[in-house]
C-alpha cells in the first residue's frame, strides 16, 4: 500500500490556496470600509465618545461590529454595538448608553442573573450574521451553543479545567463544522480516528485543513499551547489535547489573584470584554467566588455607576515587543497574535498609554 | 550465604585441584567473588556476569544492590525477590512510550502497588525509588512512606494517579528523604498541601523538583525548607512561584547546582529587579537552569550572571523570539544541553550554532503542533546552522514543517557522532520540500554516516528503501520509532532481521501486515517490546504470534468501532511472568 505521493500534495496545496483566498476575502470584508472617524483620545468625556462613535458608524451591522473592534476608547470597544443590547434590553436602555467600561456594565447585577445562555448565544448571533461568505461553516459551529461552556468557565474556580472542556466541545463542533475540504492524511484509518476521537478537525479561524491525528505530532500534553503558558491540564478532558487554546493570564490591579483567559474562545473584543467582566466581578462588586476571595461589602447599585463614570479601569495587554498597548486598536485577530498578556489597570494608571 | 567449607580464601590452587576438580571456579573463593562483582554497577555487565555459570550467578544475586526493570510486566515481583535479596535502589518503568501522547486507554496497567507489597516484605531496607510512566496511588504512597525507616530518594517521571494525600504521606514520614523529583507528571491538580507537612525540623532535602505539579503551595514553608536544607542542590519550583519569591529562595540557597526557575511574569520595582539580578549573580554553581515560563526579553537579562557555569539550558517552557536567546545563549559559551521552542526559529538556531561550539544536545520544540497560526518554526536551515557550529551534537530531536535530503546528508556529514537521531516532520508524509523526493535518502545518510547512532526517529514520506538502509548499516541501533511510513512488510523485515542490537521497535500508521510481524518471530524474545499500531495486523496474526512463541505477551487493545479481524494496537514484549492479570477489558490478552 504506497501513498498516494502526488496526490496527496496537490491536495493540500489546493487546500491551502483555498482557505488563504478565504482567509484574506474576510479580512476585506472586515477591514475595507473606508475611514472612519475615531477618538484616538480615549480621556474625553464618556458620553461624547459614545455619542460620535455611535454616530460615525454606518448602519450594516457588518460594518458596525467590525469597526467597533477597532474603534479606541477607554473601556473595552464593541461594547456598544446593537447585538449586545438587544441582549439586554431587560436591564433598561438608558444604562446602556453610559459608556461601558471595564469591568462594569450598568447591568452588572442583571449580568450575574442572567442565564447564560441569552448572553452567549445572543453574542453568537450577532457575529454569525455580520460573517459572511466562507465563514458560515463557522457561524453554524459557534451557534451550536459550545459556547455556553466558557461562562461556566470563567464562573467556576475551575478556570483551566472548564475553559478545556469549553476547547474540546468547540473542537467536537468543528469537526461536525468541517468543510468539505479536510484532507486526511491517513489512508484507511483515519475516519475511524476523526469520529472516535475527539481531536476534531483542524478548523480554526486560521485555515487548516489537516485532520488531527491521535498522538501526531508525538508532543507530550504538557508542552503542547505553549503560546499560551499552560497545557499541563490537557490530559483532564479525555485525555485528548486541545489545540488551538490560548490562554493568557489576566491580572488586575488590585486583585489577590489572576486568572486566564484562553482568548481563542472569544472571536470579538466584546466578547473577551464580557467574560473579563464575569471573571472579576467579584473584585468590584465583593462577591466571592468559589475560589475564597475575602468578603467585602456589596457595593450599591449607585457606587457601581459611580464606578462607571469614574472610567475606572482600562484594559491593556503586553504584546510581543513587551509594550503596553491598548486593548481595541488592531483587528481581533491581530490581537490574539501578538497578546501575550492582559491586564486591567485602574484608568489613572492608564494614561500613559494613549498615543 | 555459608562459605562452601571446601574454599577457603587461604588455601592453595593446588590443594583444591586435588580433590579432584579441575572447576576454574574453584581458584576464586566466594568471598573474593563477591567483594569483586559488588564493584559492578551496570546492570547490563551484572546480567552477563550472572550467565557465567552457578555460581556466578549466585555471587551476582546477592551482590546486586540496584535494581532496574525496563519493563513491570516482564517479570513478576515474586521472582524477583526470590532472586535478589538485596536490593536497595529499584527503577522501574511501565507503559509503553506512546502512552505519552493519549495512545493508551486510561486504566492500562503498570500500577505500582503490588510491587511495593512485594517490596516491604522482602527489601526492609529500601532507599530509593525511581518509576517511569507507572500509576502510583495514594495508597501505594502511603505505603511506601511507612514501610522503609531508610528510604531515601522519590523519582516519578511521567506518573499519574497520586494526589496531594499520597505526597502528604510521603513529606510527613519519610524522615531521611534527600530526594524528591517529580517530572513530567500527567496528574492534574494535585494539591500543594504536601510541602508544608514536612517536620519542623527535617533538613536532609538535596533534590526538590515539584515543577510539573500545577498548584499552588505555602511559599512560607517553602522558603523555611529551603533555607533549613544546607544540601539543597537541585531545586525546581513550579509556575507559581513569582521572581521575587524565587529571589528570596536563592539568597537561602547559593549552592544550587540545578535550578528551575518559576513564572517569570512579574512586574518587578527596579529595587527588585536589581535583587533578583545580584542573586542570580551569586548562584556561581548552576549547572543547569529550566522553567523560565513567561520569560520575556525584559527580565531575561536578571539570569546572564548565572549563565556562565551552565551546562544544561531548558527553555521549553520559555517562548522566545531568535533575538532574545542570541543575547541569552552569548551568556552561556559551556553550553552542552539546550531545549528551545521553535519560536525561536531559523535564525535563533544560528545563534545556536555560533555561541555553543560545545553542544552536544539539541531538542527543538514546536509551539505549534497543530499549524494552526502558521508559524514559521524551524526549518532544514536551523538545523543546518547548528551542525555547522556545533560539531560535537550527539544527540538532536528536532520538530520542523519542511527538510530536504540534501540537509540531512550534510547535516551528518558535520556530526557524524550522533547516538540519538529523532527528526519529527510534523506533516506525516511529507517529501523533501525542494525536490519532491522521498526522504529515504536523508535516513539512509544517517544510518550509514552515523556509525554510533542507538536511536532513530524517522518521519517524511518514507519507503521500504528507508527500512533497506537502516537494516544494512543501523548496526548499533536499539530503538526505532517509525510512523507513516514504509511501503509494504518488507519494510518492517529488513529492520527486524538487519539490526542485531535493536530492543525497541514502535511503530504507527504504517502498511506493515502480518507477515511483518510474523518474520520477526525469534526476534522478540530478544527485545524488549513491540508495539504496532494502525497497521494492518489483524487478530489471526497476533494468535499465531502468541501461540508459536509462549513467552511472549502478545496485547490487543481494540479501538471503539473496530471489526473483529483488525488488530488496532499490539504490545508485544518478552516475559517470563506470563500474561498478566490487571489488563483492563479492552486489553485482550492472547
Amino acid at each position: 500500500m504506497s501513498p498516494p505521493l502526488l496526490g496527496v500534495e496537490g491536495q493540500s496545496q489546493c487546500n491551502v490556496s483555498l482557505m488563504a483566498s478565504s482567509a484574506s476575502a474576510d479580512r476585506v470584508a472586515k477591514n475595507g470600509l473606508g475611514l472612519k472617524e475615531r477618538n484616538y483620545l480615549g480621556l474625553s468625556d464618556c458620553s461624547s465618545v459614545d455619542s460620535s462613535a455611535v454616530s460615525s458608524v454606518p448602519e450594516e451591522k457588518k460594518s458596525n461590529l467590525n469597526l467597533k473592534a477597532t474603534e479606541l476608547r477607554l473601556g473595552l470597544p464593541g461594547s456598544q454595538s446593537p447585538e449586545r443590547e438587544s441582549d439586554f434590553t431587560l436591564l433598561g436602555p438608558s444604562k446602556l448608553d453610559e459608556k461601558q467600561l471595564f469591568p462594569l456594565i450598568p447591568s452588572k447585577d442583571g449580568i450575574c442573573l442572567l442565564s447564560q445562555k441569552t448572553v452567549v448565544s445572543g453574542n453568537k448571533r450577532g457575529f454569525s450574521d455580520t460573517v459572511d461568505g466562507f465563514s458560515e461553516s463557522k457561524s453554524t459551529v459557534f451557534n451550536d451553543g459550545s459556547w455556553m461552556f466558557n461562562p461556566a468557565s470563567s464562573d467556576s474556580g475551575q478556570t483551566k479545567l472548564a475553559g478545556n472542556a469549553g476547547i474540546n466541545v468547540m473542537l467536537s463542533n468543528r469537526s461536525s463544522g468541517t468543510q468539505p475540504s479536510v484532507k486526511t492524511e491517513v489512508p484507511g484509518n483515519t475516519s475511524k480516528e476523526c469520529s472516535n476521537k475527539m481531536n476534531g478537525s483542524n478548523t480554526n479561524s486560521a485555515p487548516a485543513s489537516k485532520a488531527q491525528v491521535v498522538g501526531w505530532p508525538p508532543i507530550r500534553s504538557f508542552r503542547k499551547n505553549s503560546l499560551a503558558p499552560t497545557s499541563k491540564n490537557n490530559d483532564e478532558v479525555d485525555g485528548k489535547p486541545g489545540p488551538g487554546a490560548l490562554f493568557v493570564k489576566v491580572s488586575m490591579d488590585g486583585a489577590p489573584y489572576l486568572r486566564k483567559v484562553d482568548l481563542r474562545t472569544y472571536s470579538t473584543y466584546q466578547e473577551l470584554s464580557s467574560a473579563l467582566e464575569k471573571m472579576f466581578s467579584c473584585f468590584t462588586l465583593g462577591q466571592c467566588g468559589p475560589q475564597g476571595a475575602p468578603s467585602r461589602e456589596t457595593l450599591s447599585e449607585s457606587k457601581l455607576r459611580d464606578l462607571l463614570h469614574g472610567s475606572e479601569y482600562v484594559l491593556t495587554y503586553e504584546d510581543k515587543d513587551g509594550d503596553w498597548m491598548l486593548v481595541g486598536d488592531v483587528p481581533w485577530e491581530m490581537f490574539i497574535d501578538s497578546c501575550k498578556r492582559l491586564k486591567i489597570m485602574k484608568g489613572s494608571d492608564a494614561i500613559g498609554l494613549e498615543c | 550465604m555459608d562459605p562452601d567449607p571446601k574454599k577457603s580464601k587461604f588455601l592453595p590452587s593446588n590443594l583444591l585441584n586435588s580433590n579432584g576438580s579441575s572447576h576454574p571456579q574453584s581458584l576464586f573463593p566466594d568471598e573474593v567473588l563477591e567483594k569483586v562483582l559488588s564493584l559492578i554497577d551496570s546492570h547490563k555487565d551484572r546480567n552477563s556476569v550472572s550467565l557465567v555459570c552457578k555460581d556466578w550467578y549466585n555471587a551476582e544475586r546477592w551482590t546486586r544492590s540496584n535494581l532496574f526493570i525496563g519493563n513491570c510486566y516482564s517479570v513478576s515481583p515474586e521472582i524477583v525477590a526470590r532472586r535478589f535479596p538485596k536490593i536497595k535502589s529499584v527503577r522501574l518503568k511501565g507503559k509503553p512510550r506512546f502512552s505519552d501522547f493519549d495512545m493508551l486507554p486510561r486504566d492500562w496497567g503498570a500500577n505500582v502497588h503490588s510491587w511495593l507489597v512485594m517490596f516491604a516484605k522482602a527489601y526492609p531496607f529500601l532507599e530509593e525509588l525511581r518509576l517511569k510512566r507507572m500509576t502510583v496511588s495514594d495508597q501505594s504512597m502511603e505505603l511506601l512512606a511507612k514501610s522503609f525507616p531508610h528510604f531515601r530518594a522519590l523519582s516519578l517521571s511521567s506518573c499519574d494517579g497520586f494526589t496531594d494525600d499520597g505526597l502528604k504521606a510521603i513529606t510527613t514520614h519519610c524522615g531521611n528523604l534527600t530526594e524528591l523529583d517529580i517530572r513530567d507528571s500527567v496528574t492534574v491538580d494535585v494539591g500543594g498541601g504536601w510541602l508544608s507537612c514536612f517536620p519542623e525540623d527535617f533538613s536532609s532535602l538535596e533534590i526538590l523538583n515539584f515543577s510539573s505539579l500545577n498548584s499552588e503551595v505555602s511559599f512560607e514553608a517553602l522558603e523555611k525548607l529551603v533555607s533549613r536544607c544546607r544540601s539543597l542542590r537541585v531545586l525546581k519550583v513550579n509556575e507559581s512561584i513569582t521572581l521575587d519569591q524565587l529571589q528570596r529562595l536563592l539568597v537561602h540557597a547559593p549552592l544550587l547546582t540545578e535550578l528551575g526557575t518559576g513564572s517569570f511574569l512579574q512586574e518587578l520595582t527596579p529595587r527588585q529587579y536589581e535583587d533578583i539580578e545580584s542573586a542570580f549573580g551569586n548562584s556561581k554553581n548552576l549547572q543547569v537552569l529550566s522553567g523560565l515560563w513567561d520569560a520575556t526579553s525584559f527580565y531575561l537579562p536578571v539570569l546572564y550572571g548565572a549563565c556562565s557555569g551552565l551546562t544544561f539550558l531548558n527553555l521549553s517552557d520559555a517562548v522566545l523570539q531568535s533575538g532574545e536567546l542570541a543575547k541569552l545563549l552569548a551568556h552561556c559559551p559551556n553550553l552542552r544541553r539546550l531545549w528551545v521552542i521553535d519560536t525561536v526559529e531559523d535564525k535563533g538556531l544560528e545563534a545556536v550554532g555560533s555561541s555553543c561550539p560545545l553542544l552536544e544536545e539539541l531538542r527543538v520544540f514546536p509551539v505549534d503542533p497543530y499549524d494552526l497560526d502558521h508559524r514559521h518554526g524551524v526549518s532544514e536551515m536551523g538545523f543546518l546552522a547548528v551542525s555547522r557550529g556545533c560539531r560535537k551534537l550527539r544527540y538532536v530531536l528536532y520538530f520542523c514543517r519542511r527538510m530536504t535530503n540534501a540537509a540531512v546528508v550534510t547535516i551528518v556529514q558535520n556530526c557524524p557522532d550522533f547516538t540519538h537521531f529523532r527528526l519529527c516532520i510534523m506533516n506525516p508524509r511529507q517529501p523533501d520540500y525542494l525536490t519532491n523526493e522521498t526522504m529515504d535518502e536523508a535516513f539512509g545518510a544517517v544510518a550509514k554516516t552515523c556509525t554510533k547512532l542507538r536511536r532513530l526517529s524517522v518521519s517524511g514520506l518514507l519507503t521500504d528503501t528507508t527500512f533497506e538502509y537502516i537494516g544494512k548499516y543501523a548496526k548499533n541501533l536499539e530503538t526505532l520509532s517509525v510512523a507513516f511510513a514504509g511501503s509494504s512488510d518488507r519494510g518492517m523485515q529488513c529492520v527486524l532481521e538487519g539490526c542485531p542490537k535493536l530492543r525497541k521497535l514502535e511503530i504507527r500508521d504504517c502498511p506493515f501486515g502480518n507477515a511483518a510481524l510474523l518474520s520477526g518471530l525469534k526476534k522478540y524474545e530478544m527485545m524488549r517490546s513491540l508495539w504496532m499500531s494502525s497497521c494492518n495486523l489483524t487478530m489471526k496474526g497476533c494468535r499465531l504470534l502468541a501461540r508459536e512463541m509462549p513467552r511472549l505477551n502478545v496485547e490487543v487493545i481494540k479501538d471503539k468501532g473496530s471489526d473483529e479481524i483488525q488488530a488496532d494496537k499490539v504490545y508485544v514484549y518478552r516475559s517470563v511472568a506470563g500474561p498478566r492479570q490487571d489488563a483492563p477489558p479492552v486489553v485482550l490478552t492472547l
